[in-house]
């Protein structure tokens, strides 16, 4: 109970910090919506009503990975910059239950985006939002974004110990939206690829909403994304105090 | 009791410099120094830039591993016991740093409750009661970027009070506050240490330690260089007194004969934007101003004034003699 309550008011005031900078709100919208309006002309040329809300989903669930991926990486490092991660690790919570939240905080603000990128293809482009299991399709984008926070907790564990892991976030951003089927279905994908991609969860996670989306089933792929997401935390967790303490014997917990 | 035990204290930074001839360069911070402070004391820490009384601090707080040696705080070793170590102890610094700027100070006040385990129900009350102890009731809901220095500084040591530890860490609290709130900072710590809680200060502001400090450690290149309370570090470089006289020109060329003069313990110039401070210490018994006037003749001279040593002419003596 006491850890759910510290991971629920930190995932709320990091929401509330991360929601406050309108710079960094109009970017987390705009910068998707440039690769969505290419997506839409893209797949617009080929007619076909389903695939057309197949890349939708697609594209906005970029806004999601995209919303974590560059953060997570730079958010210890900016912790770092301003002098509170030291006061993190010199505090008594596991500092894991520090990060995790601050990762899905990133998540949620990724919802917003994807939410936004629909709504835009919507307008603009025509395609329908009508989807066929319309409470599955919220299960499933929940899910997606909680995973990706988790993803992302994993990046910025990283960050603990090497002050330059932050250029790591940006790196990894375009080939996981190629790899794990955002656009393209992984049956088109290379065969070597296609391990790579099922061990990654954003994977099962546009698969989930996807399938949502279009009246498949959608719930193994909603377990498949908890699961596999739930590894990378234990991974996560378990390099934690590895980091911390060498970021403690390398002194890199601040800047000077 | 002590609790605050720190038995030959090492830390050394390693360093690589160069790209294709890498090499790597190790630079002892802290050089096996000793102390303890006991419950309800105010022990300062004093030194140089440099000095390692950061570095000592943070291994204490266990935000650094030390490289050797041994340290507890309250019974806890800071390397083994971490977690319990960090229940019962407070860590404020000095400066701008150390505050999310986007939320209110009352939001970071909340944030920091939480990481310290601080009971819903006691929330409430025990941030009122920070936020009146340090004068910021009433601007508790606006967002921290627009607080001033001084108000960041009592934000901080109110976070750093949330849970009630038993030891508090101070590292320059006052560094950049006006007088004003310099003052009512050295006030709240007084309480502090009046009701029991044992503090760690590091300073660079000389009367503060003087005011505060129960004991002073005089830390230089990594080791310490004298421990004792403000009075006797006094005594134990000044037996004397000060004269202090105001030159206009050049009185460095003078000083050797100054310092030649029977009775004269130690000699220092300062630099002023027009004139030149001549700052002579001698022994307890001596009589040297005439003598010292006479080295000067010909030269310009302002005021000449005689007084008490003060902890700071102790501490430049001790860290020039480091």
């Amino acid at each position: 109970m006491k850890v759910l309550r510290l991971v629920g008011v930190t995932w709320w005031l990091q929401l509330k910090m991360r929601s406050r900078s309108s710079f960094d709100g109009i970017l987390s919208i705009v910068y998707p919506l440039f690769f969505a309006t290419m997506i839409f002309f893209m797949y617009g040329q080929h007619g076909d009503q389903e695939t057309l809300v197949a890349a939708a989903v697609g594209a906005a669930c970029m806004g999601v990975w995209s919303a974590v991926s560059t953060t997570a990486s730079t958010t210890l490092q900016g912790e770092r910059r301003q002098g509170t991660l030291e006061l993190l690790v010199a505090s008594p919570t596991s500092f894991p239950l520090t990060v995790v939240p601050a990762t899905i905080s990133m998540g949620t603000i990724g919802l917003w985006s994807l939410v936004v990128t629909l709504v835009w293809g919507r307008v603009a482009f025509g395609i329908p939002i009508s989807f066929a299991q319309p409470f599955v399709f919220v299960v499933a984008a929940v899910v997606l974004a909680f995973s990706l926070g988790l993803v992302g907790f994993l990046q910025a564990i990283a960050s603990v110990r090497y002050r330059t892991a932050w250029a790591l976030g940006s790196t990894l951003e375009f080939p996981v939206w190629l790899i794990c089927g955002f656009l393209v279905p992984l049956s088109l994908l290379p065969d070597w690829v296609r391990p790579i991609a099922y061990l990654l969860p954003p994977t099962w996670g546009v698969a989930a909403v996807r399938d949502a989306a279009l009246g498949g089933n959608a719930w193994p792929d909603i377990a498949l994304c908890l699961l596999s997401a739930s590894a990378y935390a234990v991974i996560g967790w378990l390099l934690a105090r590895r980091l911390v303490d060498s970021a403690r014997m390398r002194a890199t917990l601040a800047l000077t | 009791m002590a609790v605050i035990e720190v038995e030959d204290l090492r830390r050394t930074y390693a360093s690589r410099t160069g790209l294709r001839r890498s090499a790597k360069k190790d630079v002892e911070a802290v050089r096996g120094i000793s102390f303890e402070v006991e419950r309800g004391e105010l022990f300062g820490l004093l030194g140089p830039n440099g000095a390692g009384k950061t570095t000592t601090i943070k291994m204490l707080i266990t935000l650094l591993l030390p490289t050797a040696g041994s340290a507890r705080v309250l019974g806890c070793d800071v390397v083994a016991d971490a977690r319990e170590v960090r229940r019962r102890i407070g860590y404020v610094f000095g400066g701008d740093k150390g505050l999310y700027e986007r939320l209110s100070g009352l939001d970071n006040l909340r944030y920091f409750a939480e990481l310290y385990g601080v009971p819903p129900q006691e929330q409430g009350p025990r941030i009122g009661e920070l936020l009146e102890l340090v004068g910021l009731s009433g601007r508790e809901r606006e967002r921290v970027e627009g607080y001033s220095r001084g108000m960041r500084q009592r934000l901080h040591i109110a976070r750093g009070l949330l849970h009630r530890p038993e030891v508090l860490f101070l590292d320059e609290p006052s560094i950049g506050i006006d007088p004003v709130g310099a003052r009512e900072l050295r006030e709240t710590v007084a309480t502090l240490v009046s009701t029991g809680t044992t503090v760690l200060l590091t300073t660079h502001y000389m009367f503060e330690a003087d005011q505060l400090c129960d004991r002073i450690a005089v830390i230089a290149g990594g080791s310490i260089v004298a421990e004792g309370t403000p009075a006797a570090l006094k005594e134990r470089v000044a037996d004397g007194h000060v004269v202090e006289i105001e030159v206009y020109g050049d009185a460095g060329e003078r000083i050797d004969a100054v310092r030649a003069i029977a009775g004269v313990t130690g000699v220092a110039v300062e630099e002023g934007a027009t004139s030149q401070l001549l700052v002579v210490r001698t022994s307890a018994a001596a009589q040297v101003t005439p003598a010292v006037l006479g080295t000067l003749d010909g030269v310009r001279l302002g005021r000449v004034a005689t007084r008490e040593p003060t902890l700071e002419d102790a501490y430049i003596e001790l860290v020039r003699g480091a």
